[in-house]
């Protein structure tokens, strides 16, 4: 009998408020250790936190993009634990009444269905610091740069099925953060990870004992690591063992989870309401600021795109997939064919940004670039072969498409005059072929166009040879 | 004149007429400190240096002819403000050796008032005690009789106000810490309402309990002392926004048709007859003013001592986990591993009491016991406000004893935690709600011991509660008595 799998996500984004959470400290990645903090997030002795409002915006803005319940009175609790880059020896975080209550998020399945997977809650909390061990043989560094960066905890219902739903869940919920732009969305920063609660039953059985893989943060790690849990479950249960329930580690040299704590090793993080700050309350026109500051959402902005431009469903979803990318699409579409401008930045631009490895962001071609040269392909300047050779070229070396186009003499031939001479060349020169045409070989007409573009250096205008040599092959 | 006894006011007009400089004044004040703290230990830092820079910087501000009400006035703090540069323990081992990178917001404001800061005051080891007994530098002697506590946990702050060796203290309470030290040693304190002084730099204990506030001779000295600590914090999340006051100005206010509520739960078993007959004769001072006394119930009160300990513990359980060897503390030597590093160094740095309190806390937030202790607590603690909203509603203040008996011994409880804990019987209530209340001078016992008398008021009724006191002070003379030892010639 078959196994199913039961996939439930704890999502931690860090927000990218300019300050920390609770004090005035920067939260820039990168900095020399300590140099980011204050007597806040060192936890000296009477220090106090102070709630960054930015913070709370992000947090309903996410709540309203996943349809959530906004709960206009959320308590922060004190999760109580000893660790040397918890300089308080607590976390600030919510516990009993989180920020944002039930939700949902669509995500879209390999085979084109839909499926909506529920959000339990998200809520507010702040980041501890780091331990460095490296640098300090037999002992440890402590880095407080990030303890107190704002985190969005943000848990799902136990509703993926496999671990491709969890990632089209990930690579979801990882875009609509980066839409709302309450995170950058950097995962090997560890600005977006996650924890996976992962357990098999038969189909229609009651769930069953679970593991939690702790701090993915790469998508293929999330599918590795629930893939190993699946066969590592399947086996123990198969030969008649029971699930622990624990904590697990992802190794991702080695591909496979390793424990880490038991539930009878878990710590009682005796939470309770902290005391340093009053219940976070706010009111509705709070809730409708956030709201109507929202930019248009991924869901929304595909069907736009499908109506807008006409594009099939499988296109506006490409495109409409990351911020970025739509952004970047509409700026080229803009004055273009807009299906062409869909086929040039779904295949070519998103190809050559995923053979360099490099995110939208960083994208060396500008999208007004891109504009101009498909302009260029629509005015008849150049061909769309050398189009192609154009566009490789501006993404490894720049430049400007208009200037390379002349210094190259890339410029299509449409003097039908010059185009003619070339073709009189190629029948002079291909006897045998001409005669073949002629007496009914009508597939040459491809080897003769090939011949002319060949000479003409691909610069030829396609449309003109073809009549031409249909008409001169005619005699 | 006689710098010791002289009112704040006093000293602002003989320094703005430079019959004293500041330097003069901080000096006399020394001076006093270096003859009589061996005997007290009220003080665990002195900074003469610091104090004599300050008070020069004074004369300075005075000579341009700056008028600040408490401009050149000496004073010290209890040892739980941090102060920038100067060593803040806490009266503990665990930060002996730490020295604030910043300064409280009571300790600017009363900076930029332009007062002079003697030193740092002795106290119950993170604030927790009745006594003062508990602190890592020594028990403090309560100067009317050397061999009895001064209360605590504000112990050095009252004793070294009652011995003259400041005009001025700071000190903090979470269950009675200024009142209590106030009534033992016969000085005059306020714990004001809660969020009206900041927390921010004020070493937490219990944070939804703690409030700053004045310890001085007077009511009046309180008012003027109280203006300059109160105010909205932006640092500090409970601070309220409307939390600034006048209090001087209203202080002569008469008392005709005052409505004081006499709670008959305070004057039960347990209670002194000495103390008991002092606070009646202090409350028919009231009468003869013309307040209206009447019997009230605080029926909840007798809830008040167990709920704090159940509260109190809970919050200070997480609130020093802070302190683990890591960073600024204490760090025992030789660690193997790290749990070994926190096990040996919060048990070397902290003292028993603490050890016990932070030992409660984690028991009554553990998983299983949470809603049995800690939420039942918290249920109590909604009555006992409760009681205070329907008292409010026919009275304007609430009047009764500080604390059941006079000082005790020195070593008398301090074997026996729970009756340490009852020291705070009438005091505590105040703080689960959140109100005002003061304890002023009352009378004394046979044995020539101080009794304090306790002053309850609504939210926001700071104001009312010193008028109030200071009427009585118009009329009575028992917060003019001084200790022996402050009267010994230098």
């Amino acid at each position: 009998m078959e196994w199913e799998v039961v996939i439930g996500l704890e999502v931690h984004a860090q927000l990218n408020t300019a300050t920390k959470i609770f004090c005035a400290c920067p939260t820039v990645f990168g900095a020399a250790p300590n140099t980011q903090t204050c007597p806040v997030c060192l936890a000296l002795p009477g220090a106090l936190p102070v709630l960054n409002a930015a913070a709370v915006d992000k947090a309903i803005a996410l709540g309203l993009a996943v349809n959530a319940r906004i709960n206009r009175r959320s308590v922060f609790a004190r999760k109580n634990y000893f660790y040397p880059d918890l300089p308080k020896g607590y976390q600030i975080s919510q516990y009993e009444l989180p920020i944002v209550g039930q939700g949902q998020l669509t995500i879209a399945l390999a085979d084109g269905r839909e499926k909506v997977v529920g959000i339990t809650r998200a809520h507010l909390e702040e980041d501890a610091g780091k331990s460095l061990h490296e640098a300090f043989p037999g002992q440890t560094g402590i880095d407080l740069n990030r303890a107190g960066t704002p985190l969005l905890e943000i848990v799902s219902e136990p509703d993926m099925r496999s671990p491709a739903e969890a990632v089209a869940y990930l690579k979801k919920l990882h875009a609509l953060v980066r839409y709302l732009d309450i995170c950058d969305g950097n995962m090997q920063e560890g600005s977006f990870r996650c924890d996976a609660n992962v357990s098999l039953r038969r189909p229609g059985a009651p769930f069953g004992t679970r593991a939690e893989v702790k701090n993915l943060n790469s998508f293929r790690f999330l599918e590795k690591a629930i893939e190993y849990e699946m066969e590592r479950q399947r086996d123990i249960l198969e030969s008649g063992g029971k699930i622990i329930q624990e904590t697990r580690l992802f190794d991702a040299n080695k591909g496979e989870t390793r424990s880490m704590r038991s539930k009878e090793e878990a710590n009682d993080y005796r939470y309770f309401p902290d005391p340093d700050l009053l219940p976070l309350v706010f009111d509705e026109a709070r809730i409708a600021s956030v709201r109507a500051s929202l930019p248009e959402l991924p869901d929304a902005k595909r069907d736009r795109f499908m109506q807008q431009y006409g594009l099939p469903a499988y296109d506006a979803g490409v495109l409409t997939a990351s911020r970025a990318v739509a952004d970047y699409y509409e700026t080229v579409a803009m004055g273009v064919d807009a299906k062409m401008a869909a086929n040039w930045v779904m295949g070519d631009l998103l190809g050559a940004l995923n053979k360099a490895g490099l995110e939208m962001e960083s994208c060396p071609v500008a999208a007004e670039k891109l504009r101009t040269l498909l302009q260029r392909i629509g005015d008849q300047t150049i061909s769309g072969k050398i189009a192609k050779d154009l566009f490789e070229m501006i993404f490894a070396e720049g430049g400007e498409v208009d200037a390379i186009i002349a210094s190259r003499g890339l410029r299509q031939i449409t003097d039908s005059g010059a185009i003619a001479g070339l073709i009189d060349e190629i029948i002079g020169a291909n006897p045998q072929q001409v005669a073949d045409y002629r007496g009914g070989r009508d597939k040459l007409l491809a080897f003769f166009v090939g011949q002319v573009m060949k000479a003409s250096k691909g610069k030829a205008n396609p449309d003109q040879v073809n009549a031409l040599l249909r008409e001169k092959l005619k005699a | 004149m006689d710098l010791s006894e002289a009112s704040l006011r006093e000293l602002r007009d003989a320094l703005r007429s430079r019959r004293v400089s500041a330097q003069e004044l901080t000096r006399f004040y020394l001076d006093r400190v270096a003859a009589h703290n061996p005997a007290l230990n009220a003080f665990i830092t002195v900074t003469e240096a610091a104090a004599l820079a300050a008070a020069a910087a004074a004369d300075g501000r005075l000579a341009a002819g700056e008028e600040g009400a408490l401009l050149g006035i000496p004073m010290a703090h209890k040892d739980i403000f941090c102060t920038a540069g100067v060593r803040t323990t806490c009266a503990s081992r665990m930060l002996e050796r730490f020295t604030a990178p910043y300064n409280a917001t009571v300790v600017e404001c009363l900076q930029a008032a332009g007062m002079v800061m003697l030193g740092k005051l002795n106290m119950d080891e993170f604030a927790m005690g009745s006594s003062n007994e508990t602190s890592h530098f020594g028990a403090v002697h309560n100067p009317w009789d050397l061999q009895r506590v001064p209360g605590g946990s504000s112990g050095g702050s009252a004793a070294a106000v009652a011995a003259r060796l400041v005009p001025a203290a700071t000190g903090t309470d979470t269950g009675g810490s200024i009142r209590q030290p106030a009534a033992l040693c016969g000085v005059t304190g306020i714990k004001p309402t809660y969020g009206r002084v900041s927390r921010y730099g004020m070493i937490a204990f219990a944070s939804s309990l703690d409030q700053g506030g004045p310890l001085a001779k007077t009511a009046e000295d309180c008012a003027l002392l109280l203006e300059a600590m109160v105010g909205h914090d932006p640092r500090d999340a409970t601070s309220h926004p409307e939390a600034a006051g006048v209090f001087a100005a209203t202080l002569d206010a008469p008392l005709q048709g005052l409505r004081v509520g006499v709670p008959e739960e305070f004057f039960g078993a347990g209670l002194d007859p000495e103390v008991a007959a002092a606070v009646e004769a202090g409350i028919r001072v009231l009468a003869a003013q013309g307040a209206v006394i009447k019997s009230i119930h605080l029926p909840n009160n007798a809830h008040a001592v167990s709920t704090y300990y159940v509260l109190a513990p809970a919050e200070a359980s997480s609130n020093l986990a802070r302190f683990d060897g890591v960073r600024y503390t204490y760090r025992a030597a030789g660690v193997e591993d790290l749990t070994d590093l926190y096990q040996r160094s919060r048990y070397e740095g902290f003292g028993a009491e603490v050890r016990r309190r932070i030992l409660i806390g984690t028991y009554v937030l553990s998983a299983g016991y949470y809603d049995a202790y800690y939420l039942k607590a918290q249920q109590v603690r909604s009555l006992i406000r409760e009681d205070f909203r329907q008292a409010f509603a026919d009275v304007d203040v609430i009047v009764g004893p500080t604390t059941p008996t006079a000082a005790f011994a020195l070593g008398d409880k301090a074997q026996d935690p729970v009756a340490m804990y009852l020291a705070d019987i009438y005091t505590i209530a105040v703080n689960l709600a959140g109100i005002p209340a003061m304890s002023i001078p009352c009378g004394f016992t046979a044995g020539g011991l101080p009794i304090g008398m306790q002053l309850m008021g609504n939210y926001f009724t700071d104001g009312l509660l010193l008028n109030v006191a200071h009427r009585f002070q118009q009329e009575t003379d028992w917060h003019r008595q001084r200790p022996a030892l402050a009267s010994a010639k230098e």
